[in-house]
């Protein structure tokens, strides 16, 4: 790596002391020996082993479940419904007002996904937990699914969520979350040339090093200490207080060492029912995720389809740009409505458009539920829009790296969602790139500067 | 058939933090009774290197050296409230809150100092050693394990901090969504080298440039890991990974890291980083996230130099040889 500190340095004081040095992280030696502890090292006399029986079908009603012969199997202490959790119908956004309610802790009367936890067992061993599992009878009816976001916005698609009554998120500003900056259809009328291409991506697994879990031990006076490696404590611990309808008080949570996160641990799932299990039980209990379930049943990065419609004058200047992003939340929303809006807040990408129309849906599907991971709601726009550019240019003739320079946002200018651009470096990093990658470009973009315009 | 080689380059900015409910994170500072110091929070460390970034925030702001500076972090008995790790949020969210709360110690401290030695505090600096001195006379001093002892045993004085960061709250205005959705943006420009075999599809990256501008690096060698991490997963995002492979279908998902696939050691690309540094009006020593930003640039990079090797567009991550073969086919058709 190297340091280039002739970029800004009149707007930067290298003036710092424990700042800016290399020091060798603390952890560090720990973590190459082995001997930092993580939550799962933690191992309590009497621990339970918390394993769920997830559906085998995409979408279907449940007729009955009989858990007799998995109470009777040896070492099993309990067996967990529905019924057992006190708030049972939950959305983890709801903390901060983003509703409806729209999840189950332990499915109720129907799956939604195949892998939706709906029966939760407790036994002195994994193996026992494994088998008891094995023993749960869930008499399901299957419904028809869908799986195709194009599909699921058709009328007369199955419904995915009741709770939300269509299969898309209704934001306040209806079906999907809008920019709307300048005139774009003007802007189309009078572009040289009209581009309109779609994007496509799969769903990708954090895979983090670590699976995710908590191991859970009562305190002996009504508090319960939870052992996990969320990437957010209070976020968890206050979602975990609504599930169980426990005050905040009665939970302690203990993390911060957590081997990999990428966004794949903020989804509140292993906690509420570890610790009811510990709660009913009066007993330790570990609840970790198989590589199985990490891989499958944790939240991916959503799906996402992406129509980016431009208009380009020959001279290289993008005068309309137009999106439509799909996000494919799967069967419920946990972080997926913010994803979504999150990326209209990104589009029309780090460039200075005059006329910019956005539009994001954040669409229900019988798949398993997508959330947060790195680069939430940016990456694939980012995929999308860099792929978009590299087309513009090649159809006007110009050089890709050229024509972003004509268009790279510079201090002052307004963005579509109506913010003065501050601090910008993108025509500083190209001008980088430039000279690294040995692709020179014309003198007049080298002089540029994000500063202020007219250079 | 052959081995055709290409390049393609990416630019892109990334916002720092998220802003849906307000985005708050608040530190505890304060002084062991012989002039270390300890930092509380709720933060989580992810494997980025949280901890030692905000030791390090913590002794800049109280002028002491690294090592004097403890995190005690993520137990909810103890530690004050943080939002989480995430959306590029951990280091400019919590290093921000560690500042204010060091600034208050710190001031306390120079209090103390300026009581034991007479003088006012605003006469006095930190060397960074340890030790407290008066400006422009530095022989008369006191060392911060003499201030924390009169602080604790002879003047009952707390040396401590608190320390609250928030972005308040922004609503997206329904109809034109003017919205305030983070604070400052990180950049990048990335170049990707390819060779792909048009007879087996197969992609090999042979080297990808990556220039970012993160505000500061605050730890030139904690940037230097996250990053060179960022970009092998970005090549991993752009080649390799999904956990349903014929999408919208859901079979044939991966259940293990012989199923799932991603780039391995003998995959690697030669990797150049390079870092700039415009200090943001609102960062930690005017810190950006990098956290999410760096893994975003070489998707597109390595779909664009895919395209500059054999001609055809694959608009549907991720790029594997079968798209390749079945997109080389298709033009051939034509």
């Amino acid at each position: 790596m190297e340091l280039r500190k002739n970029y800004f340095a009149d707007v930067r004081k290298d003036d710092l002391h424990e700042v800016g040095q290399p020091r060798p992280r603390s952890d560090s030696p720990g973590h190459v020996t082995g001997k930092t502890a993580f939550f799962a090292d933690r191992n309590f006399p009497g621990m339970l082993h918390l394993k769920m029986v997830r559906s085998p079908h995409h979408h279907a009603r449940i007729r009955s479940i009989d858990t007799s012969e998995a109470e009777k199997h040896p070492g099993v202490v309990k067996v967990l419904t529905a019924k057992d959790v006190p708030h049972n119908v939950y959305t983890i956004l709801i903390l901060i007002q983003i509703g409806p309610e729209d999840e189950t802790v332990l499915a109720d009367g129907k799956v939604r996904w195949k892998g939706e936890a709906v029966v939760a067992v407790l036994a002195e061993t994994e193996r026992a937990a494994q088998e008891a599992a094995a023993k749960v009878k869930v008499d399901y009816e299957v419904l028809p699914a869908v799986f195709d976001m194009e599909e699921a916005l058709k009328p007369g698609a199955p419904l995915v969520n009741e709770y939300h009554g269509q299969n898309y998120y209704l934001y306040d500003s209806g079906e999907c979350r809008k920019v709307r900056f300048g005139d774009v259809e003007a802007g189309f009328a009078g572009a040289d040339h009209i581009l309109e291409q779609s994007y496509q991506s799969s769903p990708i697994e954090h895979a983090p090093t670590e699976t995710t879990g908590c191991v859970v031990a009562p305190e002996g006076n009504d508090r319960f200490t939870c052992y996990t490696n969320t990437q957010a404590m209070f976020f968890t611990l206050d979602n975990t207080s609504i599930i169980l309808q426990m005050p905040g008080s009665k939970l302690h949570f203990v993390g911060g060492t957590v081997g990999g996160g990428f966004g794949g641990k903020v989804d509140v799932i292993v906690e509420p029912i570890a610790i009811l299990g510990a709660k009913l039980t009066g007993r330790p209990v570990s609840f970790i995720y198989s590589r199985e379930e990490e891989m499958q049943i944790s939240s991916p990065r959503a799906a996402e389809k992406v129509v980016i419609k431009d208009g380009v004058m020959k001279d290289g200047r993008i005068v309309a740009r137009k999106v439509t992003g799909y996000t494919d939340a799967g069967a419920y929303s946990r972080h997926s409505p913010y994803g979504a809006q999150k990326g209209a807040g990104h589009y029309p990408g780090p460039y200075t458009i005059p006329n910019v129309w956005i539009d994001t849906y954040c669409v229900y599907t019988n798949r398993t539920p997508s959330s947060a991971m790195r680069g939430f709601g940016v990456t694939i726009s980012d995929f999308a829009l860099e792929v978009q550019m590299d087309k513009l240019a090649r159809l006007i003739g110009m050089d890709p790296l050229e024509f972003r320079f004509i268009n790279a946002y510079r201090d002052g200018d307004m963005k579509a969602h109506r913010q003065p651009t501050e601090g910008a470096a993108l025509i500083e990093c190209m001008q980088e790139a430039s000279r690294a990658a040995n692709w020179p470009v014309a003198e007049k973009y080298m002089a540029m500067s994000s500063y202020k315009k007219g250079a | 058939m052959a081995i055709r080689r290409g390049r393609g380059v990416a630019a892109i900015n990334y916002p720092t933090g998220m802003n849906l409910g307000g985005d708050p994170t608040q530190a505890l500072v304060h002084s062991t009774p012989t002039g270390n110091f300890m930092v509380t929070l709720s933060s989580v460390d992810l494997g980025q290197g949280m901890k030692q970034i905000m030791a390090q925030i913590c002794a800049e702001t109280i002028g002491v050296p690294t090592d004097r500076v403890v995190v005690d972090t993520a137990d909810t008995d103890t530690g004050p409230h943080c939002m989480g790790t995430f959306a590029s949020r951990g280091t400019h969210r919590a290093g921000n809150a560690v500042i204010q709360a060091a600034r208050e110690a710190r001031q306390v401290m120079l209090e103390v100092a300026a009581e034991e030695l007479e003088v006012n505090a605003s006469d006095l600096e930190t060397d960074g050693q340890g030790n407290i001195l008066v400006k422009g006379a530095p022989q008369k001093s006191i060392s911060i394990f003499d201030v924390a002892l009169s602080a604790h045993f002879k003047r009952g004085r707390s040396i401590s901090g608190r320390g609250m960061f928030l972005i308040p709250r922004s609503y997206p205005e329904k109809e034109t969504g003017a919205m305030k959705p983070s604070t400052c943006y990180a950049h990048a420009c990335t170049v990707a080298e390819v060779e792909v075999d048009d007879e087996t599809g197969e992609v090999t990256v042979l080297t990808i440039k990556n220039v970012f501008e993160i505000g500061r690096a605050l730890n030139p060698k904690m940037v230097e890991q996250q990053l060179v991490g960022g970009s092998w997963m970005g090549i991993s995002h752009a080649l390799y990974e999904t956990t349903e492979p014929y999408y919208p279908n859901r079979d044939h998902g991966g259940t293990d890291f012989n199923q799932y696939l991603m780039p391995g050691p003998g995959d690697l690309a030669e990797t150049e980083i390079i870092v700039l540094e415009r200090p943001s009006a609102d960062g930690p020593y005017g810190a950006k996230g990098p956290g999410e930003m760096c893994a975003n640039p070489q998707i597109p990079a390595v779909a664009n130099a895919v395209f500059d090797a054999v001609g055809v567009r694959i608009d549907t991550l991720p790029i594997t040889p079968e798209r390749i073969l079945r997109a080389l086919k298709a033009q051939a058709a034509n």
